[in-house]
Order: C-alpha cells, then sequence, then structure tokens
C-alpha cells in the first residue's frame, strides 16, 4: 500500500490503453547504464509503528522544561482557533492560487494577512510572505539595492546574529559592501553608524527590539538616512507592536520580521513565516507572491495574484527574486492568530509580556552575581553573570528551567552574559522559582 | 465575501487573555505606539466561521483532481500530521540546541535519519535539511557551487539551463551572481545537444536540469550531458522537483549529477499549504560536502551532536535546521512507504500521466510525441483555431470540478497545458477528467462560446487581471 488505488487488472487495462506490455517499457529512455546502483532502503512500515517510532522519538526531545529562551524565537501561547482552522485541509492541500476562481479562499486570506501585516507595521503594503526572517531581511537587502542602485549595508550591531550570518552567506559573491557595526547591547550607537553613512550607502539594517531586547526610536537615523539618499530596513517582533513604536511611524522604508510569534509553532525552527512590508513607491521591487483585490466580469469583489511580471515563472534571471513556493500556511495561522486577538487582544498581550518580563528583570536585580544591563527593553533582556553562562544554565536544565540564552555561543567576550525572554506564558511563581534556581546556580 | 475587516464591533473581544499576576507597569511614553492597529474586533465563533467559509472557497487535493503539472498534488496522508503536532517536537525551541544538545536528540536523529535516507534515493554523498523550498535549495546549491570554484580559483561566470527549465533556475543563477546562458530545446524535448556543446566552455560554473524535464521527457543522453559538463570542470546541478517520476529507477548521483535538490511538498508528499511552506534539502557528492552549510548533524557512538567549525562551509543559509515539521513528515512517509512504495509511487506516476497522454492525444496536439514520465505537456493550439485557448480550456474545467492543469508553462509549448495526475489517483478519476477534456475539444470544435463563460460555478466569475496589475489594491483600507 502506498496510496496508489490501483487493482491489477486497472493497470493492465491501462498499459493496454498505453500501448505498452508492461511498466517497464515505460521506462525505456532509463538505459541500463542509467540505472541505480543501489537502492537500499528500509521496507515499508505501518502507520502504526511509524508513529510509534516517532513518537518515542518525540520524547527524546526535552520540551517539559520552563522556558526562558527567546533570541528571535518565542514561546507564545496558541489560541485553539489557530490549529483548528489552519488544518482545514481545504486550505492545506491546495497550493499557490493560480486559478483565482476557484481559489477565492486562500487569496482572500492572505489578501487579510497582507492587511493586518500592514496595520500591525504601519506600513503601506506588504507582500503575501517569505521564508522565514532572516531570508526576509536578506531579500529586504537585495531589493534596497536594486532601489536605489548603490551597493553599501549598514549592518546595526544590535541585529539577530543568526540573520548577519545568513546575510553574509547570501550576499558572498555579490558586489555588495557589508558594513558591520559592533555588537552593543544598548540603543544602537548613533555615532557608529553615522560614520559609515554616506551617499553610497543604499540601506541601513536595524533591528527593535534588537536582539538583545532593547527597544529604541529609530526616527533620528532614519531621518538622517533620507537625508543622504539610503534606505532604512527594520526587522521588528511583531507581539512587541501591540506596545511599542511602529517602524512606519518612524517613517522606516521596508520592515520585514519573524512571524513565528503569530500563531506558529516552534517546531525546532520551521516552518516559520517571514513578513516583508514597505512604502507604496517598492511596490513593483518588492519580491515575492502578491495578492491584489479587483473584479470579475459581473463587477463582483475577488482577489488574484498580481504585479506577477515581477515574478520568476515570468521574468526568469530577472526576476525580483527566485521565490516560488513561500510560507502561505504560515500567513493564514498569522492572520487568524491577530484575527481572534484583535485589536483588544493584541495590546493586551503586548502589555502582560512587557510586565511579566520587568517583574523578572526587578527580581534579577536584587539576585547578587547578576547584573542587569540598563537599557529600556520589551519582553526580553541581557544580563550579566558573575559565573560562566553555558555553565549556569547547563545546571539549571537539570533543574527544569531553560534560562536563556547564554551570548558567548555567539559573541567572543560575552561569555558570561545570559539573553532571557519572558512570555506571557510564564506565571509569577516559575519567574520566582527561576530567580530562586538562577541565584543557586551562580553561587554555588 | 466580506473581509474579516469589514466585520466585528468596537469593543468585542476574540479571547480572553490571562489575567495578570505581576504589578501594572507602564512603558515609558517615548517609546509607546501611537495610534492602536486597526485589528477586527470580532468573536471567537465568526473568526471560525469567516475562515471556515474561506475555505469551501477552495479547490485542493482533499476536495478535486488537482493535475497542477510540475507541482506533483498527490494525496497527503493524515498521520503525518499527527506526528508533527507531537509536543516534543512542536513545542521545541530550536535555540535549545544551543542551550543543551541533550534536551534535542530526538529531532537531531530525525534530520540525521532522513539525511541518510534521502542520500540513498538520490545517490549522493551528503544532504542538508538547511534549505527552505525548492528554490531556496537552487541557491544554495549555486553558493555551493560558486564556493568550490572560487576555492579552487576557478574563473566561472556561467550557468547554463535549458529553455523548458523552471523559472525559479535562471532566477537562482542571478541571484548567486552568476549569468544564465540558455540552450533550446530539440525536436525530441530534450535540451539541443549540438548547442550546448557550442556554448559550453571553461566559463561554465554548472549546468541546471531537470530530468525528466517540464515536459515530462527524460533525456537518454544525460550521461553525455553530464560527462561534457564535467570535461570542463561545470558541475551538474538537478532540479529535483520532477524526483517523482524516477525513484528506484535511476539516481541523479550515479548518472554524474553533483548537486541535487529535492522539494519533499512534491515527491514526499507533504502538503503545500496554499502556496507553502515546503522545503528544499541540498544533496552533494565528494568533495563539494566541505562546504555545506553549517551546522552539520553529525552522530558519535549513540549521540548526535553539532558540528559549526567547518572553515570551507557556505555558512547559514537559514536560521536553523530548515523546515524542521516538513522534514519530519518526510521522514515519516518515507518509513511508512519504504523501499517497495516508493518505487511503486514512481511507476504508478508514469503509468497515470502516459494513460492520460494516450487517451487524450487525439483531442488535443500533443507537441513531443511520445511516452512521457510523470507528467505530459499538451497544446491547446488546436483549439485556439478557434479562439479557444489554454485559459478557457483551465476555466471551463473548474465548472466540472477539476483543478486545472499548469498553463502557458513550459513557455516553449505554445498554448500549454500541462498534466501531472500524480500516482495517488484512481483510474475513475482519471476517465472523468479524461472526459471532461474529450467534452471540451467538441465544444471548442462545436460551440466554443460556451466555453468562453465559464467559469459559472465558483463564488466569483472570470476576473479582471489587469486591473489588479494597472490600479493596484493591496490591502483593505476602510
Amino acid at each position: 500500500m502506498s496510496y496508489v488505488p490501483h487493482t491489477k487488472e486497472e493497470v493492465e487495462e491501462m498499459l493496454k490503453v498505453i500501448g505498452v506490455s508492461s511498466i517497464e517499457e515505460l521506462f525505456k529512455d532509463i538505459g541500463p547504464a542509467l540505472r541505480p546502483k543501489s537502492f537500499n532502503l528500509p521496507e515499508g512500515k505501518s502507520e502504526f509503528e511509524v508513529k510509534e517510532h516517532l513518537e518515542r522519538l518525540s520524547l527524546k526531545n526535552n520540551t517539559s522544561v520552563i522556558n526562558f529562551v527567546g533570541g528571535g524565537f518565542y514561546d507564545h501561547y496558541i489560541p485553539s482557533v489557530v490549529d483548528a482552522l489552519a488544518s482545514r485541509s481545504e486550505f492545506y492541500t491546495s497550493y499557490t492560487p493560480y486559478q483565482p476562481e476557484c481559489s477565492q479562499g486562500i487569496l482572500q486570506a492572505m489578501y487579510e494577512y497582507q492587511t493586518a501585516i500592514c496595520t500591525l507595521t504601519d506600513m503601506d503594503v506588504s507582500n503575501a510572505s517569505l521564508y522565514d526572517g532572516g531570508t526576509a531581511l536578506c531579500e529586504a537587502v537585495m531589493m534596497s539595492l536594486r532601489i536605489t542602485e548603490r551597493n553599501k549595508i549598514i549592518i546595526d550591531g544590535g541585529i539577530n546574529p543568526i540573520y548577519k550570518n545568513m546575510l553574509f552567506s547570501y550576499t558572498t559573491n555579490l558586489p555588495i559592501d557589508l558594513i558591520k557595526i559592533s555588537p552593543h547591547i544598548g540603543q544602537t550607537k548613533r555615532d557608529e553608524i553615522y560614520r559609515h553613512l554616506d551617499e553610497k550607502t543604499a540601506a541601513v539594517i536595524l533591528q527593535n527590539p534588537n536582539f538583545f531586547g532593547t527597544i529604541d526610536d529609530h526616527s533620528d537615523i532614519v531621518e538622517r538616512a533620507h537625508s543622504l539618499g539610503a534606505l532604512v530596513i527594520e526587522s521588528v517582533y511583531p507581539i512587541s507592536l501591540g506596545l511599542i513604536k511602529t517602524p512606519g511611524s518612524m517613517d522606516v522604508d521596508i520592515v520585514t520580521g519573524e512571524g513565528q510569534s503569530l500563531g506558529i509553532p516552534l517546531s525546532f525552527g520551521g516552518p516559520y513565516l517571514g513578513f516583508l512590508a514597505c512604502k507604496r513607491e517598492f511596490l513593483r521591487k518588492m519580491p515575492g507572491r502578491i495578492v491584489g483585490e479587483t473584479v470579475d466580469k459581473e463587477g463582483k469583489r475577488g482577489f488574484v495574484l498580481t504585479l506577477q511580471t515581477r515574478e520568476q515563472h515570468i521574468r526568469r534571471q530577472k526576476a525580483t527574486s527566485n521565490i516560488c513556493t513561500n510560507s502561505a500556511l504560515c500567513a493564514l495561522r498569522a492572520v487568524i492568530f491577530l484575527s481572534i486577538l484583535g485589536k483588544n487582544g493584541l495590546t493586551e498581550l503586548s502589555k502582560l509580556n512587557y510586565e511579566k518580563s520587568e517583574f523578572t528583570k526587578d527580581l534579577l536585580k536584587n539576585t547578587p552575581g547578576v547584573k542587569v544591563i540598563n537599557s529600556p527593553t520589551f519582553n526580553e533582556f541581557t544580563v550579566f553573570l558573575k559565573r560562566n553562562a553555558n555553565e549556569v544554565v547547563n545546571n539549571m536544565i537539570d533543574k527544569g528551567i531553560a534560562a536563556g540564552l547564554p551570548l558567548g555561543r555567539f559573541y567572543k567576550g560575552m561569555e558570561n552574559y545570559l539573553l532571557i525572554a519572558v512570555t506571557e506564558k510564564r506565571k509569577k511563581e516559575e519567574i520566582l522559582r527561576f530567580s530562586e534556581v538562577l541565584n543557586d546556580a551562580i553561587n554555588l | 465575501m466580506r473581509l474579516i475587516f469589514e466585520k466585528g464591533i468596537r469593543g468585542r473581544f476574540g479571547i480572553k487573555i490571562p489575567r495578570s499576576d505581576v504589578p501594572a507597569k507602564e512603558m515609558p511614553e517615548r517609546y509607546k505606539r501611537a495610534k492602536w492597529p486597526s485589528l477586527p474586533e470580532i468573536s471567537e465563533l465568526d473568526v471560525v466561521r469567516h475562515f471556515t467559509r474561506l475555505s469551501q472557497l477552495n479547490f485542493s487535493i482533499d476536495t478535486n483532481f488537482y493535475p497542477l503539472g510540475s507541482c506533483t498534488m498527490k494525496y497527503n496522508p493524515k498521520f503525518t500530521e499527527q506526528i508533527e503536532r507531537f509536543s516534543g517536537f512542536s513545542s521545541l525551541h530550536p535555540l535549545f540546541s544551543c542551550v543543551s544538545e541533550g534536551t534535542v536528540q530526538g529531532a537531531l536523529e530525525v534530520i540525521y535519519e532522513t539525511e541518510r535516507l534521502l542520500c540513498e534515493i538520490t545517490g549522493m554523498d551528503e544532504f542538508t535539511t538547511q534549505p527552505l523550498a525548492g528554490a531556496h535549495g537552487e541557491l544554495t546549491g549555486l553558493l555551493l557551487v560558486a564556493a568550490f570554484h572560487k576555492y579552487e580559483r576557478n574563473k566561472k561566470k556561467y550557468v547554463i539551463v535549458p529553455d523548458s527549465s523552471h523559472g525559479t533556475n535562471p532566477a537562482s543563477v542571478s541571484t548567486c551572481g552568476y549569468e544564465t546562458v540558455v540552450i533550446p530545446t530539440d525536436k525530441h524535448g530534450c535540451m539541443d545537444l549540438k548547442i550546448y556543446k557550442e556554448r559550453l566552455n571553461e566559463d561554465t560554473a554548472a549546468v541546471m536540469l531537470t530530468c525528466p524535464n517540464t515536459l515530462g521527457i527524460f533525456n537518454p543522453d544525460i550521461k553525455e550531458v553530464c560527462d561534457l559538463a564535467h570535461s570542463v570542470g561545470a558541475f551538474m546541478y538537478y532540479d529535483g522537483a520532477n524526483l517523482n517520476a524516477i525513484m528506484g529507477r535511476c539516481r541523479p548521483g550515479d548518472i554524474g549529477f553533483d548537486i541535487v535538490h529535492l522539494n519533499p511538498h512534491k515527491t514526499f508528499s507533504t502538503p503545500h499549504g496554499g502556496g507553502g511552506p515546503g522545503a528544499g534539502p541540498v544533496g552533494v557528492k565528494g568533495e563539494i560536502s566541505n562546504f555545506l552549510p553549517i551546522p552539520r548533524i553529525i552522530k558519535i557512538e549513540d549521540v548526535f551532536t553539532l558540528e559549526h567549525d567547518r572553515p570551507n562551509s557556505i555558512g547559514y543559509i537559514s536560521p536553523f535546521f530548515g523546515n524542521f515539521s516538513v522534514i519530519l513528515k518526510t521522514y515519516a512517509y518515507i518509513m511508512f512507504l519504504g523501499k517497495e512504495g516508493l518505487i511503486s509511487v514512481s511507476e504508478h506516476a508514469v503509468l497515470n500521466a502516459n494513460y492520460l497522454r494516450a487517451r487524450l492525444k487525439d483531442y488535443y496536439d500533443l507537441p513531443y510525441d511520445k511516452i512521457c514520465m510523470h507528467e505530459c505537456v499538451f497544446s491547446a493550439s488546436r483549439q485556439a483555431k478557434n479562439g479557444i485557448r489554454a485559459l478557457d480550456i483551465a476555466k471551463y474545467l473548474i465548472d466540472k470540478g477539476f483543478h486545472p492543469p499548469t498553463i502557458y508553462f513550459p513557455t516553449i509549448v505554445k498554448e500549454a497545458l500541462m498534466i501531472e495526475p500524480t500516482e495517488t489517483e484512481s483510474k475513475e478519476t482519471l476517465d472523468d477528467f479524461i472526459s471532461a477534456m474529450i467534452e471540451i475539444a467538441k465544444l471548442a470544435e462545436e460551440n466554443p462560446e460556451t466555453l468562453k463563460d465559464a467559469p459559472l460555478t465558483t463564488p466569483v466569475k472570470r476576473l479582471d487581471e489587469v486591473k489588479a496589475a494597472r490600479e493596484p489594491k493591496l490591502r483593505w483600507e476602510g
């Protein structure tokens, strides 16, 4: 059984219609010299056996710890509605809506998703998703090169180091000058940016909240960049936007981000959701699918994929991007999540994250051996420990707590720094226990 | 149907946020958002009705035959969806891999074992699961090509692709900083060998091919194509979009391909999700493995560990290990089917495509009239003489309850109808589809006007795509 419904008789009948005597004959273009040297795969198993095997493997992962790890990917609660609706197989077993009349469901949902991303970020237009926050940032950089016809990119020190690494891998063969500002826990160092910002600069990349959790008002940097004809790209964390200043209100040109926090499970790294929104004037330089509103021949509203002459299936080597398959199902989850939360829910959720994190911060300020780095933050912040953060975290895992992300893993010289995320899921007693266990682990 | 933004009323809540158990605190004004986002204010039931109704406006594999050529729209097993939801997988934070490898052993094992299976299926030495979609796999593959040539100090400029290739191929070439050289298709539907020989030279970095190609044709001279590329120091890149045709009959690694990407959302039946997510794992042979993205998962005795220190690596191509859930479903699918199952998949995919080809070729032009692999490409040029274009045929098929085939691709076929039935469709379904196609062919002769009105059964009639592009309206503005 391989989900193949054919009976032996049907196969015979079909072969006869085709005019061959065996299935093998259909493969005659694959000559003897082209046949496999081996195809040594295990025998098939039943559904029950496969599930049992994978359940066993899933239990080898430790997900029962109390989680304070963030780093751009967050443990938020996912309302049941999200799974229930995104599991409608009319959505998940369809594909890119090339035929709009029989794909109005996904098209309208993507149009709503685009609207939700625009209102969340205060931007004019959004595409219908990219793979993840990192590739979205890479695409935004490519977009800025096309718009400005310049080739210098300034990467602020607060950019997620994972994304920074991806950006270097992506652009290694392109004539592009990537300037890295050294990592900085606090707000963006204006003087460092301005030292490099000039009339050759295509874009400055900022992140808010930055990788270390610090929030900032980047309006002054945007203004300065614009005065030199450079763009500003900002990577954002959507849950924070229920509370903090939007990139649109700071006049940012291109906004990207990781949408995982919008109802998408952590799933060990994916699939996630890359979003990209920009000012209307840059619309035709955008990568990816875009859904637009139109009318049918009777004047009734409907939705279609539009501006497709930007895309690879039409423009081939001159396309704005090579992307084809995107992250539509995750975008669907995001728009369901934002709809069920609504205006009030998102703001409350955002506030709750902020308050829990502030509470944790205050608690740790009084913990000996812990120095909370002083900067305004949203739901994640950096501390300096008097011991190696990696050792502390490993010690705490055994006590049922994932204490945060040791920053030595990403930055030489930051071995004693720990990045701590506190989402709405962390209860007061868990936070209290966290501070106790941390205290024990540091002051062993 | 009204937009979700057009529903609801001010002050209505859809969800209960937990009561705060910590002291209230205000964020400093200067960092605060000035205006709330205009998200819907709507009840949970209304959200459920809205998206449930939207889902009902969609054709999908679970509701309709979906022979969208090149996309391999086969049945997506349900049990793999359940596996994805095991909380040991779904709630696993990817950065736990940095925090303590002991907490992620099960997930690393899944990836490691999947890589081994994909190596055996394709005849490659190593695989990476990092790329997030087919086109992302192409880019990764080309970055590997570029890294190798740079390391060897080879001066390379071009990547060769046939004119029948997927649009992603040349687009990925540009993204990687190479130039595309296009080779036309010969009268047998294969890349023109003579022109290929003329254009192939020491400046060629790689040759990208799908095999079988987008016409559904397996190039019998593929080995020669590979040998020629190797003779000028170019790599052979295999676009695995069409692997569903050849499992167990041929392995790209055995016939001279150096790099492959696969599309698990096609061959290994992970759902297409209305446009994504997919995945694009990349396999390589020999020395290219030194350049694979980091981290690599290695197995030391029975423990899986991450190796970051690979000086020649192209670096990070995605944040973690790729689309893990998609890889997980791939693993489950391969385990379920096993060797015999996978062989049967390709046999029946090819059988179904040829059955359609044989039954329809009297009614539609077949530009390359020979045995095909997993898909066949017809041309509606005969119908076009009566004013009926591929588009009209597609729209009428919708009224008959079938998702249309891919149309106008490959671009080298006029009025192309690219049909990929896949192995999971029964003979009855194919016969119903064939009847509809024959009916259309007859209508095109006798009463072409009826086809022009289609579709009539859908929530909207034919949409004005020109208007959508000329006056882009891309969001609700209230």
